[in-house]
Parts: structure tokens; sequence; C-alpha cells
């Protein structure tokens, strides 16, 4: 039986790592998905690769940063399928810095795509969610939503900024049908992993090397944390608002 | 099927939660274990399990001993040879301030509520261990996150089980021992009504109280279970040390 039968979703950050492998599972569980992202190519790689699988999926070109895109992105996923079950914040980038390193362009290029993409999206999404009686939003937000990183300033305020927006929103529309919750991963295997040891200045074996002093002593794959979307985008999770599920391998655990 | 050819021990099996999950578990392919002080009541869920082609077996168990706790791992290895998932879901409740608990009290509740789960883990871990892995799910409680009313030993208590969940995590994820815990909001089960007489309400103040919360209303026993699912299962294979909140939105704020 597959989970997201007739469901309809909108994928930010859909092109590549946690969003590529969220829309892939959506896709193979009956979802119909749109994804967003700013590289075209990419994107259309992904959506015909789901449909030569079968499955039926869009590409839309958005910056979430930009309200008119965000609107667009929703219309569009509206017109092509009918309705909105499921959006997937997920859009996201991080630099390595600290406060005396990151610049005011720095600061707002993380700030405005990694929190203010999630309002501007979820602002859209949540009125046909309303008008059909109920919806699902999930937010990606990190480990460090929970606790701090080092060299991470905007990221980890971006990501806190995140956790307490999702149990804001679920507060708030709760009443409507509406869940919202978020996902807090540890480190995973995505291009955004090799991008930050590169801005490090760490080879990629010295930076896996890192990861191994946690319980689990490994990184995830995006697949698991695929599946953490997926519970929460299902009727498995039909009690769950507000939370925040940490997928980190128990690196939060001490 | 999520748990195909898995074996499941199941504590407070008898009722609620632990029914429950113990009937979607064994609905998903798992063998159960089953314990509760109850026997009557566990007796006829092992019998439910068994009449849907399931395989079960009950054992009437008082976790807070550690002959009980060693007498059903060896049964669960003899009768299963094998536990892949341990869920310390026994728990009682009892609502008062410090200064209305009895000593007794404050002793029974935590004998259940947190030691049960280290008399048991420790049992159970050696022949995870030896299997090269397995699942431990803990039941705490959103009142193990954050406080409420006349309710002192029962927040000390499930407050214990969150990090001695995490303490766990950390020293058996290398042994691929995966320990997480679950953190309820009110869910209708026969603790729910027992909290109510015990406080003196009436069972429709907790309803009233629930309508209060972002989904407005309590949670199913159901619901529950497919948290533990979605814990005991692969789908959460990189998940250890947490605490999965399912509380309709209780913690997130209030309305």
């Amino acid at each position: 039986m597959m989970r997201l039968e007739n469901k309809i979703a909108l994928i930010t950050g859909g092109t590549s790592g946690i969003g590529e492998a969220v829309a892939e599972v959506f896709a193979r569980e009956g979802a119909k998905v749109a994804i967003t992202g700013r590289n075209e190519s990419r994107g259309h790689a992904v959506t015909a690769r789901i449909l030569q699988s079968g499955g039926n999926a869009i590409f839309l070109r958005t910056d979430v940063r930009k309200a008119a895109e965000c609107q667009r992105a929703v219309d569009e996923t509206l017109r092509s399928f009918g309705r909105l079950d499921i959006l997937f914040n997920n859009a996201g980038v991080f630099f390595p810095q600290t406060a005396l390193e990151c610049s005011e362009e720095e600061w707002d290029l993380q700030i405005d795509i990694n929190l203010k993409g999630t309002f501007l999206m979820s602002k859209y999404a949540l009125g046909p969610m309303i008008a059909q009686g109920g919806g699902v939003i999930i937010n990606n937000s990190s480990g460090w939503g929970l606790v701090g990183g080092d060299k991470a300033v905007a990221y980890c305020a971006s990501k806190g900024g995140v956790v307490l927006l999702t149990k804001a929103m679920a507060v708030d529309h709760g009443r409507q049908g509406i869940r919202v919750n978020c996902i807090c991963p540890g480190d995973v295997d995505t291009p955004m992993l090799p991008e930050d040891a590169r801005m490090r200045g760490l080879d990629w074996k010295t930076y896996l090397a890192g990861c191994e002093n946690r319980p689990l002593g490994r990184i995830g794959t995006v697949d698991e944390i695929a599946k953490a979307v997926l519970f929460l985008a299902s009727d498995d999770s039909s009690f769950m608002t507000g939370a925040a599920l940490v997928v980190d391998g128990g690196g939060t655990a001490d | 099927m999520q748990l195909s050819g898995k074996v499941a021990l199941i504590t407070g099996g008898a009722s609620g939660i632990g029914r429950a999950t113990a009937l979607l578990f064994a609905r998903e392919g798992a063998a159960i274990a089953l314990a509760d002080v109850n026997a009557d009541a566990g007796r006829r869920v092992a019998d439910e399990i068994a009449q849907s082609g399931g395989r079960a077996f009950f054992e009437p168990v008082d976790v807070t001993r550690a002959a009980d706790c060693q007498r059903l791992v060896e049964r669960a290895i003899r009768e299963l040879s094998r536990i892949d998932i341990l869920f310390n879901n026994a728990g009682i409740i009892r609502r008062a301030t410090v200064l209305d608990l009895t000593e007794d009290d404050w002793d029974r509740v935590m004998a259940v509520n947190v030691k049960s789960i280290y008399l048991l883990s420790r049992v159970v871990i050696p022949h995870m261990q030896k299997a090269g892995g397995g699942i431990i799910i803990n039941m705490a409680s959103g009142w193990g996150l954050a406080g409420g009313a006349k309710a002192a030993v029962y927040c000390a208590s499930k407050g214990a089980v969150v990090l001695l969940t995490k303490a766990m995590a950390i020293d058996h994820g290398p042994q691929k021992i995966r320990v997480n815990c679950i953190c309820p909001g009110d869910t209708d089960t026969g603790m729910l009504r027992e909290e109510a007489r015990q406080i003196g309400e009436e069972n429709t103040s907790f309803l009233a109280e629930s309508a209060k919360r972002p989904l407005g209303r309590v949670g199913t026993p159901e619901e529950i279970a497919e948290a533990a699912l979605y814990l005991a299962s692969d789908a959460s294979s990189f998940v250890t040390g947490t605490a999965l909140v399912v509380d309709g939105g209780g913690l997130a704020g209030s309305v």
C-alpha cells in the first residue's frame, strides 16, 4: 500500500540532496510532486527520473527569497495538480563562519533562504490547504537549530528560527487541520557536506573522521532523512504537530 | 510489512498504548513477548494476536523485580530465539504535589517508570550485542520535557527516562543499538481516566483541557503506536538518543 496515494507535495530545494531524495520517496509512495530550485538543468533531471519511473513531477524555477516567486510556485502547483497536501520547506544554504567572518550579505542570504523562505512558502501554501480542510507542512531545520555549532552563526540563527517558527505555525493552524513539524538532521551525505569541508579547509577524510565520535559513528544518508519526512507527511504521524524530529545518529544526545 | 521476522518485547502490554503497539507490531510481522502485572488482560491481548495469525506469548511480570525481568527475557530467548526490539512501556502515575505525595508512592512510581528500564535493558542488551544490534524504545512523556501541576514524581520519573535514553544511546550506539523515547501528550487510555479519578475531576475536564491545544483533542493509543513503529523500524535507522514528541501540539505553545 502506498502511503501518499493521491497526495500533492511541493518540495523546495528539490534539485539535490535531501530535497531530491524526498521527491523520489514521495513519488514512489504515490504523491505527485512539484519541486523548486534555482538550477534548471538539475531540476529537470530530477523530474525526468521520476517521470521515467512512472511518477508525476514538475519543476518550478523558484527563488524562495522572493514573495512573488513563492506565490507563483504555489499557484503553478495548484494549476498542474489541483490541490496541495504537503509542503516540504527544504531549501537551505550554509557558510561556515563566525560572527566576525560573516558579511552582512552572507547573513542575509542564509536567513532569507533558510528562514524567510519557509515563512513565504508557508504563507502562500496555507490558504489553499485551509480551504481544502487540512494539510501538512514539514520544515527542514537542523541539529544546529537545537544546539550551537562552531563557525555557523547565521546558519544556527536561521535553523533555531525554523524550529520556533514551526511551533508557532503549529499553534496557529492546528485547528484548521494543518500539522506543522520540522526535522533536525545531523551530518548527512549531501553536496552541502563536502562543500562545508572545502570551505573549512579540511580534506574529506579528516572531515568524516570528525563524524565518527558520535553514537552511531557515521553520517546519515539522504534516504534516512527522507524516511523521517515521509513519516511526518503521512497519516502515521496524525497526532504530531509542533515537534522537532531529530535524525542525527545521536549527535545531539550528549 | 515493516517488522517481518523481528521479535519485540513489550512491557505494560495488557492495555492502552502497550496493547495498541503489540497489535500493530504483530500486524507488521513481529513476534511479540508481552509482559504486564495484569495477567487476565495480558493473556487476552496475546490470544487476540494469535487469533489474527500472529505469534505472541504473555508472561505475568512485575518489571520492578530483577528476577521477573530475567525470567521474561529468558523465556523470550527460549521461545522466540531473539529480541530485536525492547519497548519499555510500563508506567503508572500519581497526581500529587511533593507535599501530598507519600514516600511509598514516590518509590513505586520511580521503580515502575524508571528503574524497570534499567533492570530490563541490562538483561536484554547483551543479547542485542551478540545479535549485532537492536532497538530500545522507552516510554517518556510530554511531562518528561515540561512540568505539570500536581505531578511531581511523574515529571521526575519521565525526565529521568528522557536522559536515561540519551545516556544509553551514547553507550550502546557503537554496538548498533538505537535507543529513543516517545513523549506522548494526553492519550485516550485507562491511565488518563485514572488521573481524572486521582485529582477528583470528571473525564470531561481532560477533554475540555485538550481542546485548548493545537489539534484540539487527545490522542489515540494507535497514534502513539505508529510513532513506536517508526522508531522500531528501519525507517529510523539514523535516529538515536531522541525524544519523539507526539502530543497534538501540546508542547508547541498555547492556542
